[in-house]
């Protein structure tokens, strides 16, 4: 057996041995990115062989904490794909529109950048007050963060140019107080947002909502995994809700009926 | 040796050294190439299809997922990283910028490498950081061929003194030389070519 072959048997190993002692599953994760994610986290810690790792996230928590931390990415943005978001102004709102309470799954909300984007919308087309945004997270450091609602201030220009783009019909500072450094969303957009802790590979559905959102988050799935969180979604929703997978610039709606 | 694959990381002065590799390689080139091109998190797909139109292969954006085909040229989405997988297919990722980029040169050779292993060929173009650097390495260390584009040749010489910094290059060579060489490479068998670094 040659040695990346050695390696890539310890890495099946390493996620069994996480998924046995800490039940977080990433066992039908994209191989390619697991690898990478864990090649780097061995490089930072001056690990030599995957073996290291394992024997290490087993007896110390604080690394296996770490390590989750690693294999989970948490890096998002406010409005990321203009498109994506213009259309959902276009097509998606006008449907929310007809109805007088609307539930929202944000399925994998990460720090929650995306969540406070969809609350901005829903404000900007009258509808916040009768939502309920449930943004959820198997990754409880980024749910904590998300529920804060404080951002970095050097983001904010970037941020600011993907809010335009997409179609954004105010100031984008109204949103936001600056303090040096930070900007803190504001309050009146966290009111309806109810963060939970959530994994989609493991738990099961909590809701009947009129629109799940999922975006960059099945990337990261082998076709087993996405067809059984897709199958998640679909009992997620109502009669007639809307499926969002956004990846890349690209929108893909499903309608169920 | 049959190469598999040809990778190829290009940052400013992309748009030109692209245009001029699609526009010479000859429609029967079957090797696929995977590009990672430095561009804004904001740019359209309006290059690629102008890239397309001036080929006689087809080049498409990346999708995840998608399988590698032969005859044809991937470019990797904006914003998100580039990797292969084992199965020769796609997967797309979000995780923070390698060296201040997304998609990252680095993060697509190092994968490429793991799967392709000696049948790979990697080239570094033009452009002003070192992304690929690290890349190139790993695509040598499995025995891989690489080549880099003559700074002196280059728009932006920094990204290619950087590579052959990194590595001992098989070829630093102008961009009409590299066309030359992968079309005769791809054509023959290649073994006799080795080392025999052309400046």
């Amino acid at each position: 057996m040659i040695r990346e072959d050695i390696t890539e048997l310890e890495i099946s190993l390493l996620l069994e041995a996480i998924y046995q002692k800490y039940e977080y599953d990433f066992r039908q994760y994209s191989k390619a990115h697991i690898n990478r994610r864990i090649r780097n986290r061995m490089s930072l810690s001056g690990l030599e062989d995957v073996s290291q790792i394992q024997s290490k996230v087993l007896k110390d928590e604080t690394f296996a904490h770490q390590l989750l931390q690693d294999l989970s990415i948490t890096v998002t943005e406010m409005f990321r794909d203009q498109d994506f978001y213009r259309s959902l102004r276009e097509n998606v709102i006008p449907i929310l529109k007809t109805y007088p309470f609307i539930k929202i799954w944000h399925a994998g909300c990460a720090t929650g950048e995306e969540a406070y984007s969809m609350a901005i919308i829903l404000q900007e087309e009258g509808l916040y007050n009768r939502t309920t945004i449930y943004a959820t997270d198997f990754n409880q450091q980024a749910l904590n963060r998300a529920k804060e609602g404080i951002f970095s201030n050097a983001m904010m220009k970037e941020y600011t140019i993907n809010y335009q783009l997409s179609g954004g019909k105010k100031s984008f500072s109204d949103y936001y107080t600056s303090n040096y450094d930070n900007v803190i969303m504001n309050q009146s957009l966290k009111k309806n947002i109810v963060w939970a802790n959530h994994n989609l590979v493991t738990d099961s559905v909590f809701v009947e909502a009129h629109l799940i959102l999922c975006r960059n988050v099945l990337i990261y799935f082998d076709n087993n995994l996405q067809n059984k969180v897709q199958k998640l979604f679909y009992e997620g929703l109502i009669n007639g809700g809307i499926l969002c997978l956004g990846t890349k610039r690209g929108f893909t709606v499903y309608r169920l009926f | 040796m049959q190469y598999e694959a040809i990778v190829i990381g290009v940052s400013s002065g992309g748009m030109n050294a692209l245009k001029f590799i699609f526009s010479v390689l000859p429609s029967g080139f079957t090797t696929p190439i995977i590009i990672v091109q430095h561009l804004s998190a904001h740019s359209d797909k309006e290059w690629i299809n102008l890239l397309n139109n001036k080929s006689n292969l087809t080049i498409k954006e990346a999708d995840e997922k998608e399988k590698i085909e032969t005859g044809k040229a991937y470019v990797a989405p904006s914003n998100y990283h580039l990797l292969i997988e084992k199965d020769k297919t796609f997967s797309l990722t979000i995780d923070e910028r390698v060296n201040f980029a997304r998609p990252s040169i680095d993060v697509l050779f190092e994968s490429a490498a793991d799967t392709y292993k000696n049948k790979l060929i990697g080239i570094v173009l033009t452009g002003s950081n070192t992304d690929g650097a690290k890349g190139i390495k790993r695509i040598k260390e499995y025995g891989g061929l690489a080549i880099i584009q003559d700074p002196e040749t280059a728009e932006s010489s920094t990204m290619p003194a950087s590579a052959i910094a990194a590595v001992e290059p098989d070829y630093i060579l102008s961009l009409e030389k590299i066309v030359e060489l992968l079309i005769k490479i791809t054509q023959t068998n290649f073994d006799g070519y080795r080392g025999k670094t052309i400046k």
